[in-house]
């Protein structure tokens, strides 16, 4: 008979989460000292669908780079494209005809739900539930055929131009628009009584991973992932842009700051893009969906512009220091995930390692929009 | 409110000294608080610091509730420098940007580490360094964070040749 393995008591050991791991949802590799079960310490390391787009930035003009846009986040790509456009618009003082925007509103908040259902299957899936990912990805698939109608993608949208749009909408995407919203919260009531209730989901999340609202501040954390920690932050409210302000709609904040707070504030949002939506295609003006007095080659004057946009992550940011070229002289990502993924770290220490899986699920990465 | 008490705040780390409001952002120019057109710049504030003054500023803000934005570097090669720039904002229905730039020598780029302040500056920190090659001094583990790990090239520079 052999000698019973023994291990010393304090005796810790590395575990490599990743790059190829079905957990990050993407090449993200973690190291972990474990203490058996319990995280003792982490470090996240990145960079491995790192492209550089900010040197693309300079050496492109800003109308050649309105794709790489929508190659950061292939969740939720308009809202990226909207960031861009919006602050070009902004440095080069170009006025976008009323239609436009509320057609980017309208298609952005569409995207902002098929990012939040994915998310949501996924993270699901995550925690052991198969079939909520099939349900969400049949809905989303809807969103995806109205976007491919109007924009002619179906992830990676290159849709908005600076001073308004590529294309006009038909009466057969307002049509799909308006048969989805009754569809979605159909949908929405079906996944609460199939999910949210669910007493081994709700185990698994419920004081689980808590992120404070000081520790959010301390690294910058954005969207919902603040919003799970009481922090009634939307760049869409605090600081309005497009067409918002028109529209009638709530930020759902809860100040549980679990894993399952991030989640309620997923599904709650998905409501209230509907909401917006649904008001949009009510008010959607007649008119023109490209300005006139669109310069043809894009200068911006000199100086340093600054535009944040609420995209499904969180609060994206675009910096562009221009010296009057007609490419930028230096062009910043800021990128939510970036911020929300930077606290894991400090957050997961002393967590069973199946608890910090399931936080990493609930701060919704998505990789390339991480490394950019 | 925040707006004012902020401006300040940092103010008073320049001992009065006003620079000219007209100043164009980007442009070379002397240490000091700008209030910008928020409309056109997307930013309120606008201040450039002394590298040594750099903790002083950042611990105003941290006291101010801000949160951190991002830091990112501009190689200035035609005037021999290198600027860090660092993005603060609040979570906060009056909204409030503060844009915090310091500029050093180009040969040698050392800035102190705002990590102590903001956990979260130490990403930013090193992606700077890998893009620029700026050494934050005090930053606990300086290494490529988006670059290979063995990189010893500095691509966002404007001489990089790839």
């Amino acid at each position: 008979m052999s000698a019973p393995i023994q291990l010393r008591p304090d005796e810790t050991f590395l575990l490599n989460v990743g790059p190829q791991h079905p957990a990050t949802h993407g090449v993200l590799r973690v190291k972990m000292q474990m203490d058996g079960e319990y995280i003792v310490k982490a470090e996240t390391v990145l960079g491995y669908v790192h492209r550089m787009h900010e040197k693309m930035g300079e050496n492109r003009t800003y109308a050649q780079y309105l794709p790489n846009l929508s190659r950061l986040d292939y969740l939720g790509a308009l809202g990226y494209t909207h960031g861009h456009v919006l602050a070009i618009e902004r440095a080069a003082g170009i006025e976008v005809p009323e239609r436009a925007e509320y057609i980017r509103a309208i298609t952005v908040e569409l995207n902002r739900v098929a990012s939040h259902l994915f998310w949501f299957g996924a993270f699901v899936m995550d925690l052991g539930g198969f079939s909520p990912l099939m349900y969400a990805i049949q809905d989303r698939e809807h969103i995806l055929d109205m976007l491919e109608a109007v924009t002619g993608a179906r992830l990676t949208y290159c849709y908005y131009r600076f001073g308004g749009l590529y294309n006009d909408v038909d009466d057969d995407f307002i049509e799909a628009a308006k048969r989805f919203i009754p569809r979605m919260r159909k949908s929405l009531k079906k996944y609460d009584a199939l999910v949210t209730g669910n007493i081994i989901f709700q185990k698994r999340l419920e004081d689980i991973a808590p992120v404070s609202a000081e520790m959010c501040r301390k690294y910058g954390a954005t969207g919902p992932v603040a919003r799970g920690s009481g922090i009634n932050f939307d760049v869409r409210k605090n600081e309005p842009y497009s067409v918002y302000p028109e529209f009638d709609f709530e930020v759902p904040v809860y100040h549980e700051c679990d894993s399952m707070a991030r989640y309620k504030v997923r599904m709650d949002e998905m409501e209230q893009s509907l909401r917006i939506i649904e008001q949009g295609l009510e008010k959607l003006p007649g008119g023109p969906i490209m300005t006139e007095k669109k310069p043809k080659n894009i200068k911006l004057p000199v100086g340093d512009f600054y535009q944040a946009v609420e995209t499904a992550r969180g609060s994206f940011g675009i910096r562009i220091v221009s010296d009057g070229d007609k490419n930028a002289y230096r062009l910043k990502l800021r990128s939510p995930t970036y911020s929300n993924m930077h606290l894991f770290d400090e957050a997961c220490e002393g967590m069973l390692i199946m608890d910090a899986l399931a936080f990493m699920g609930s701060l919704d990465l998505v990789i390339p929009e991480m490394d950019r | 409110m925040i707006l004012e008490t902020t401006q300040q705040a940092l103010q008073a780390l320049f001992a009065g000294a006003v620079p000219a409001n007209e100043a164009e952002a980007g442009a070379p120019r002397d240490n000091g608080v700008i209030l910008r057109d928020y409309q056109k710049h997307g930013y309120h504030l606008d201040a450039q610091v002394a590298a040594n003054q750099l903790l002083a500023a950042v611990t105003i803000l941290d006291q101010g509730g801000f949160f951190i934005e991002s830091i990112t570097g501009v190689d200035w090669i035609k005037e021999n420098q290198m600027e860090v720039i660092y993005d603060f904002s609040r979570y906060d229905f009056d909204p409030c940007r503060v844009v915090i730039r310091t500029r050093v020598p180009r040969d040698t780029p050392v800035v102190p580490t705002i990590s102590t302040i903001y956990a979260g500056a130490n990403w930013h920190e090193r992606e700077t360094h890998d893009f620029f090659g700026i050494k934050f001094e005090g930053h606990p583990h300086l290494v490529p964070l988006l670059l290979p790990e063995d990189a010893d090239f500095h691509p966002l520079l404007k001489d990089f040749k790839a």
